[in-house]
């Protein structure tokens, strides 16, 4: 239980996948206006990230036990595809209030890098079931945590004064820059 | 005649390198540009191993897109563009075993870059093959030139070597910063500000009498919205 907990830690903190590990920069960079989208943006991608592990996970032993582990990439992102579609179309059937609040972000998720790393990286690992569990929602909460953190400070920066040619994209980087340092910062949590 | 021809491909080829080039102007595909450009042999693999999934399954596309169906054509291109990063990735790691470990899941995540859906969708799906085969050259090379850009200095300060040869003098003591994470957004922020300064200038010259009214093109780039 133990190994749960650190794995949660390390995959939140100090493997952050936004500032350490670079994935999902494009929604870093394009839905960080408002604190309310960053974070309706955050819960779909920590709930899809934590649907598309537990498919892959179960989904990947009938694929080597057949021996085809070299279409491992072709059938994860199919299925993440799928999936995402599919969670859009029974959300929006079923509980419409949610659907509403993520909105736009479900479909945009396929693309997104952090749900392919961990379906992938958890294979590479060899990590067991609760490890993998313990990956996939940790690294959906770092994700969470960068979000929410850089839309607001975004919010505040609307109002500053701040240089034209650091404006927009140029000024979002220092700010990762200096997160990504914080980070490297916990990297004792977790043990 | 043949000469105009080649100076179409030329400008269509140089304007995805430097006018519109993925990476520094429209910012797509940053997530493996930060991840693996900490050393100048890193940044050529990945580019050459980008440059030719996205090749391959842009002229695919291009060829079947009197085939593809509307409905389902993201689907297809993602299973398109992934039958080729399988290939690259068998491909480097029978070839170098070290250059696959340094590269990682990133070599895999090239499924999910940017640049391959958004060429697949914006350009392949309506152009006719030979122009979709330059264009996603161009922008191939474009992504190993921001790759370039981001990590040769980031190889020098960070580790005192310029592709595996040392170029620093004796008592130099490597930036350890630059070759952490940290080093990746840092370099990229140069470079977008030496961009956007390049943009202001162009700006001023163009409209002296006008002020600052193009100068907020600049600042509403960002994020891909496929």
């Amino acid at each position: 239980m133990s190994d749960f907990f650190s794995i949660f830690l390390i995959s939140m903190l100090a493997k952050n996948p936004l500032v350490f590990l670079f994935l999902g920069l494009c929604s870093f960079i394009g839905v960080t206006k408002k604190v309310s989208e960053a974070f309706s943006m955050s819960m779909a991608v920590i709930f899809v990230t934590f649907m598309a592990q537990q498919v892959t996970f179960f989904l990947h032993i009938p694929l080597v036990s057949i021996g085809v582990e070299f279409l491992r990439l072709l059938v994860f992102i199919m299925v993440i595809a799928a999936l995402v579609q599919t969670v859009e179309i029974v959300m929006k059937k079923f509980l419409p209030v949610l659907h509403r609040a993520f909105g736009v972000y479900l479909p945009l998720i396929t693309t997104n890098c952090l749900v392919l790393y961990v379906a992938l990286e958890q294979v590479f690992r060899d990590y067991s079931y609760l490890q993998a569990t313990a990956f996939g929602l940790g690294t959906g909460s770092g994700y969470l945590i960068m979000m929410v953190i850089m839309a607001g400070l975004r919010e505040r920066f609307e109002l500053s004064n701040i240089p034209p040619i650091m404006k927009g994209t140029a000024m979002i980087l220092l700010i990762a820059c200096l997160f990504s340092l914080i980070m490297q910062g916990t990297s004792g949590i977790g043990g | 005649m043949q000469t105009g021809k080649t100076l179409i491909v030329w400008d269509t080829f140089w304007g995805e390198v430097v006018e519109r080039n993925w990476v520094l102007k429209l910012m797509i595909g940053m997530c493996p540009t930060l991840a693996v450009s900490t050393s100048v042999a890193n940044c050529i693999s990945m580019g050459a191993a980008a440059t030719f999934a996205l090749v391959c399954s842009s002229v695919l596309i291009s060829a079947l897109r009197k085939h593809i169906p509307d409905g389902v054509r993201i689907v297809l291109f993602i299973a398109i563009i992934a039958s080729f990063v399988i290939m690259v990735e068998y491909f480097v790691h029978a070839y170098s075993l070290t250059l696959y470990e340094a590269l990682g899941t990133f070599l895999a995540l090239i499924v999910v870059n940017c640049i391959l859906l958004g060429h697949a969708e914006a350009y392949a799906y309506k152009n006719s093959i030979l122009a979709t085969a330059v264009n996603a050259f161009g922008a191939g090379v474009g992504f190993t030139f921001a790759l370039l850009c981001i990590g040769i200095p980031r190889e020098i300060l960070g580790n005192g070597t310029l592709a595996g040869f040392n170029i620093v003098w004796e008592n130099f003591q490597p930036w350890l910063i630059f070759s952490s994470p940290t080093g990746g957004f840092l370099m990229l922020m140069f470079c977008v500000m030496i961009i956007n300064y390049l943009a202001e200038r162009k700006n001023k010259k163009m409209t002296s009498e006008k002020g600052p009214a193009l100068r907020s093109s600049q600042a509403k780039q960002g994020g891909c919205h496929e």
